[in-house]
């Protein structure tokens, strides 16, 4: 391969192991407002519009940017300004990092080259992982210390403290999943996900590893500084460690708060959940080259063909809501029903004219392996969603721990099942005879 | 004090049930609200307009005789009357044989009003009123709070509830002054009533009526 066309490779992998984080910030944003209403039975936001369409209240989302933008930026008179300005850039900076590691597709054989979808192609890759992640938390000690203020003092204590607690419970969570899949390259242990337990079940890391996949989700969470570990934010006691910080340097914390989440769901989806596996689907089988079924095109026209019954299932419903905006309303929102038409009908033509083109025109070994990281990167990219909705999910059910009770819960509960998990399962792939 | 905390069960202390549990009830309730957004508790303010319960006090309004005058004879017991001190009343003769006074200025200051009542009921003329069913006053400005004569005689909304102009039947004797309330308007589950947003009228401020 020439050099500039790796390096554009090397840049566009890097670009989407960025664009992935920083695009999901609005949309969990949306789903952490719209939710906590629906479940506190709130209509939540639905108020900011453009042109009249409110889209359920996602606008939002731009209109706090431009809040944030224009906000005045305050640094209090007797902050430490190089800890106080580094606190921000230092948790983003890690946040974003922490994801580079994680593999959107398996890797994308063409033209007789391999491109590793990931930012970072790394041996180590989960070591990675757990190194840089646990950085994320100096942001919040930074933050605490740089305000020299006793709020978000507090705040960045509590933080190291439960990062020291939880780091151990999650690093020994991982402990099993290593001795199963017996390597630490990620990409690598998704691939072995693929495989089938008892010639059925998919050999995903929650069906090996059930115990892990708890005790991890919950020292995702902590480390992802969610309810209900939330203690470093808790606005009832402390405010929160970004208590002095305003403007632009608040919304990269609260932006990090989202990145984090996107991180922690897709470290689990890629350790206990398969990844970009597409269940009872491996790469070979989906691109043809162990001389099995080339199912990449058939599964694509599968997902197509759904696409479109759901736009059309969706349209009956539109329909109801249209008539309901026309008796309601005599602003612009009464139109919104028939955007929605207008998208839902371009996504079934669309899906139906991409399904007959790649019918009329199969493609060759190289489009497979294009459409098999397609879809692989459609399924990473539905699991991290559903994962960052679930971590919201937890957020709107659970009341926060109280500080001794977490502290028990991650010293007396947590670790002591950790280690258990690593004996147990020690036990049985000796038994197993692995 | 000490408070026993309650006994867990094996199960609950384990948390994991516990929480499963919990994350289904919030589930049936996103799930509910998502699908029967008709029947969320929500009321779209502007346009979805709450209908007013009969006894809420609402904004002032001054009545009218029959000839078009003010029933107010300017005697000055709502002033005394008012803890907010924000009526503000300047008489001057009237022109009938029967009545001494009539306002020449009669102001109200609405940000100082603490819609308390009190001057309906020291009113001996049944002259002033707190049944417009107006909740939202809005304004650019604090003079745009201090409504005049000519505003509470003939403002926007003065006719007793939205779309019925005819006064509202006099209590007769015996009975209170005011009409029960019904109970769709206490617990404010009325019929939805889709009302276009008012625009912020620009009111009036002090006005003289020419005598
Ligand atoms: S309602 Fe109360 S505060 Fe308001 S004007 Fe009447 S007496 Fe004064
Ligand atoms: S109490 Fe009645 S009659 Fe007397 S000044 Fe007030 S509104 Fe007029």
């Amino acid at each position: 391969m020439e050099p500039w066309v790796e390096w554009t490779i090397m840049g566009g992998r890097a670009a989407v192991a960025w664009v992935i984080p920083l695009m999901l910030i609005p949309l969990l944003v949306w789903m952490e407002r719209k939710a906590s209403a629906y479940i506190q039975d709130r209509t939540g936001p639905n108020r900011a519009a453009i042109l009249g369409l409110r889209f359920g209240g996602i606008i939002h989302a731009l209109a706090d940017v431009v809040k944030l933008i224009f906000k005045e930026d305050i640094t209090p008179a007797r902050a430490r300004p190089f800890w106080y300005n580094l606190a921000p850039i230092v948790a983003m900076t890690f946040a974003l990092l922490t994801f580079a590691a994680l593999p959107f597709a398996d890797v994308l054989r063409v033209g007789g080259h391999e491109i590793p979808l990931q930012a970072l192609r790394l041996n180590p890759g989960l070591l990675w992982m757990l190194a840089i992640g646990s950085f994320g938390v100096f942001g919040i000690v930074f933050a605490g210390w740089g305000s020299n203020s006793s709020y978000p003092l507090l705040g960045g204590i509590r933080g190291s403290a439960q990062m020291i607690s939880y780091e151990l419970s999650l690093g020994l969570s991982v402990v099993g999943i290593l001795m199963i899949f017996s390597t630490i390259d990620l990409n690598e242990i998704v691939r072995a996900q693929g495989k089938l337990l008892f010639g059925f079940l998919p050999m995903w890391g929650v069906v090996v590893q059930p115990v892990a996949a708890v005790i991890f989700m919950a020292a995702a969470l902590a480390e992802a500084n969610r309810n209900p570990f939330d203690l470093m934010e808790a606005d009832s006691e402390i405010v929160a460690f970004h208590l002095e910080y305003s403007s632009l340097r608040f919304a990269l914390f609260m932006m990090t708060e989202y990145v984090h989440i996107t991180v922690a769901s897709g470290l689990t989806v890629t350790l206990f959940f398969g990844g970009w596996q597409i269940p009872w689907l491996t790469t070979e089988r989906l691109t043809g080259s162990a001389g099995d079924l080339a199912l990449a095109v058939p599964a694509l026209l599968v997902v197509l063909g759904l696409l479109v019954l759901l736009s059309l299932v969706l349209l009956a419903p539109t329909r109801r809501w249209h008539r309901t905006l026309q008796r309601l309303y005599v602003d612009a929102r009464r139109h919104e029903a028939k955007f929605w038409t207008v998208v839902l009908l371009l996504q079934a033509i669309g899906a139906l004219a991409l399904g007959a083109y790649l019918f009329l025109n199969p493609p060759g070994a190289d489009g497979l392996a294009a459409i098999t990281a397609a879809l692989q990167f459609v399924s990473f990219m539905v699991k991290v969603t559903f994962f960052g909705f679930a971590f919201i999910w937890v957020r709107w059910t659970l009341p926060r721990f109280r500080y001794d009770q977490l502290m028990a819960l991650g010293w007396k509960g947590m670790l002591p099942l950790a280690l258990a998990n690593v004996v147990v399962t020690g036990f049985v792939l000796l038994l197993v005879g692995k | 004090m000490k408070v026993p905390s309650p006994k867990l069960t094996f199960w609950e202390r384990i948390y994991v049930v516990e929480i499963i549990r919990g994350l289904g009830v919030t589930m049936g309730h996103l799930l509910k609200n998502l699908f029967r957004q008709s029947e969320m508790p929500t009321v779209q303010f502007p346009e979805e307009i709450k209908p007013v319960a009969t006894r809420h006090r609402s904004r002032h309004r001054l009545t009218v005789r029959e000839d078009g005058t003010p029933k107010c004879v300017a005697c000055m017991c709502c002033p005394t009357a008012c803890p907010a001190s924000c009526i503000h009343i300047i008489a001057q003769e009237a022109d009938a044989p029967w009545k001494e006074k009539k306002p020449r200025v009669f102001e109200i200051d609405l940000l100082r009003c603490v819609f308390c009542g009190f001057c309906v009921e020291a009113c001996p003329e049944d002259a002033i009123r707190m049944d417009t069913g107006e909740v939202t006053i809005v304004g650019t400005r604090r003079e745009d709070f201090i409504v005049g004569l000519d505003f509470l005689l003939h403002g926007e909304g003065n006719a007793w509830r939205e779309g019925r102009p005819e006064e509202k039947p006099q209590p007769g004797p015996g009975e209170p002054l005011l009409p029960p309330s019904t109970p769709e308007e206490e617990s404010g589950r009325g019929p939805r009533q889709v009302l276009r947003p008012k625009l912020p009228s620009a009111w009036e401020t002090v006005r003289e009526v020419k005598p």
